[in-house]
């Protein structure tokens, strides 16, 4: 394998460039989005110290998701800034379900914010997490496969946490496995997109950049298998689309006008 | 983030008569500079005072996370967002911190941290006056971890010597975190202070709007404005040092000539500094509209207890999945 060790070498091949690039946004949108959710839930956690252990993840996440954006302030992209603010919903190249809203209500009015939803999302996110950073921590762009080691130390915790949540509520009451249940129904024709890698697929293995989408995806399917009690018969689906496709929903929309508010109130500003 | 709440309408606490031995042996103690822990001899008095400060401690923490996060999903870089989150994760472990040192303390009582959640929600558990106000704009997220935090670190480091050992080991990794905060909310400030007219215009109008807040922060500075104040006993039992006054004096000593340099005002003409006398000479805030804003009737307060009620319903089915054998079966 050819390592590529910086962002100039990078640059010197357009096809290696574009999937790449195309790889990092799709990493760093996907950790900005889960982290701009979790970061909405502060306060509303079932404990006190859910809440201290929440947060601590969500921020670990959007660290994560600074260092992909940075990583694309390298490969000439623009600012990290401009990248996380700016971009219009057909930029954007999160997973689709990654960027659903908690639940009814705003975060700061009425938030009638779903639990289960947060255990199941966060669990299935973090697992293929987990096997995508593996995957990519031998990559052959060494700054990301650098990323990808620092992102695992903390991720490993990260999956933990939302492991031991899918476990206890699953075998808890009767009300808990039917929400988490319900919840990972409505997962299973939501995530495909997540587990993908978008247009750029077979250039990205080309260069090494990460493992075959298929290599991912049954990974992924495996390991869930493992935990949860009833996986769904159904085949894994992508109900609104592919995020890695630029295609996105109203709820995103709703995300980017959020946390975009102050940034656009004045842009000539420095914050 | 916290401070203690002097509120006007504490309940009085029924005499209790102490075993005088064991109470002359316990002052010895905390006059000695030596710590009480949670399963020592305590007079009646000590622990209650302690209960109700501590839980109004964490409980502050934890509200006072909400106004901040009302800006952390919006906060305008990836650097600040990552500040801002990694300060309103401290608060909510300043709050979980505190309500374990609480809850030691109440178990006598048979009362535990459900118990402070149901009192906070029915109003009998009080937090502080800062967290009742609004968060109009960004500088507000500033304001909130300059002056707001910065008091904080005023009244608590007036209490990092106090008498009871499990809070004041608490307090010393709370103040440590503090300093971050305040210094968060100074490179926000600054920011601010150097930018663009509609920054300034953001920054001066969140100072005026937050002032009489952060003179209301330290309580009034004696029983007589509103009726009753724990300081006395506070400072007897050696849990804090300096009075709510002294606290404030400190306070305008070290901010104002800090305010002024950056080129701001505060909403009161006749704030000077008297040499003679050797204080600030400033306008007493309303303080009937603090002994207001602390009984749950602030411009946010039922907005934000409105949260805590929403959270603590909507998980109903967590709690009870996670203890299965307390339901009803």
């Amino acid at each position: 394998m050819t390592v590529v060790e910086n962002a100039e070498q990078a640059k010197k091949d357009p096809s290696y460039l574009k999937a790449l690039t195309e790889l990092v946004y799709q990493l760093a949108d996907d950790d900005f989005i889960i982290s701009f959710r979790g970061a909405e839930w502060l306060g509303l956690a079932p404990h006190i110290e859910e809440d201290v252990a929440f947060s601590s993840i969500t921020q670990n996440t959007m660290g994560h998701a600074v260092m992909f954006y940075e990583l694309l302030e390298e490969l000439g992209e623009g600012n990290a800034d401009v990248l996380a603010h700016e971009r219009t919903l057909e930029q954007r190249r999160n997973g689709i379900y990654l960027e659903k809203r908690n639940g009814e209500g705003a975060y700061h009015e009425e938030p009638y914010y779903d639990w289960a939803l947060a255990v199941v999302r966060n669990y299935f996110y973090e697992t293929f997490k987990k096997i995508k950073m593996e995957a990519i921590s031998t990559s052959s762009y060494k700054p990301l496969a650098n990323v990808a080691s620092k992102a695992l130390m903390e991720q490993t915790y990260h999956l933990a946490h939302w492991k031991m949540w899918m476990n206890q509520l699953q075998h808890a009451t009767e009300d808990a496995r039917e929400r988490i249940n319900s919840r990972i129904e409505e997962a299973w024709s939501e995530f495909e997109d997540v587990l993908e890698l978008g247009s750029y697929a077979n250039d990205m293995l080309k260069h090494q950049l990460i493992s075959s989408e298929d290599y991912l995806k049954e990974a992924w399917l495996k390991e869930v298998g493992v935990n949860i009690a009833n996986p769904p018969e159904s085949p894994l689906g992508k109900k609104y689309g592919s995020g890695r496709n630029g295609v996105h929903t109203a709820d995103l929309k709703q995300a980017l006008q959020t946390f975009a508010e102050v940034y656009n109130s004045d842009k000539k500003a420095v914050w | 983030m916290y401070n203690y709440v002097e509120d006007g309408d504490s309940k009085t606490t029924a005499y209790v008569e102490e075993d005088q031995e064991k109470y002359e042996q316990f002052m010895a103690r905390i006059e000695a500079g030596e710590k009480i822990e949670a399963d020592d001899w305590m007079p009646t008095e000590y622990r209650q005072a302690l209960i109700k400060l501590i839980s109004m401690h964490g409980i502050s923490e934890i509200m006072g996370a909400l106004p901040e996060k009302e800006w952390t999903p919006k906060a305008p870089t990836l650097r600040r967002k990552l500040g801002i989150m990694a300060k309103v994760q401290d608060e909510m472990g300043h709050g979980q911190l505190l309500l374990r040192v609480a809850e030691d303390l109440m178990k006598p009582y048979g009362k535990t941290r459900e118990n402070l959640m149901e009192d906070l929600l029915n109003g009998d558990l009080k937090f502080h006056n800062v967290f009742h106000m609004p968060t109009k704009t960004w500088a507000d997220a500033g304001m909130v971890g300059w002056l707001v935090d910065g008091a904080a670190i005023m009244s608590q480091t007036n209490m990092l010597d106090a008498s009871y050992g499990p809070y004041q080991r608490a307090l010393q990794r709370i103040c440590q975190e503090e300093v971050f905060h305040a210094q968060h909310g100074e490179a926000i400030i600054m920011a601010l202070a150097e930018g663009t007219d509609y920054q300034r215009e953001i920054l001066q109008e969140s100072l005026n709007r937050w002032w009489p807040a952060l003179l209301m922060f330290f309580g009034p500075s004696s029983a007589a404005t509103t009726g009753s104040s724990k300081q006395d006993i506070m400072i007897k039992y050696r849990v804090r040092k300096s009075t709510n006054e002294e606290l404030r004096q400190a306070f305008l000593d070290k901010y104002l000539p800090r305010v002024f340099s950056l080129g701001l005002t505060v909403p009161d003409e006749t704030v000077h500094y008297d040499e003679k006398e050797g204080k600030w000479i400033y306008q007493q805030p309303d303080w009937n509209e603090f002994k207001q804003i602390i009984r749950n009737k602030g411009p946010r307060s039922k907005e934000r207890l409105r949260l805590r009620e929403i959270a603590y319903e909507n998980n109903r089915w967590v709690r009870q999945a996670l203890v299965p054998e307390t339901i009803g079966s």
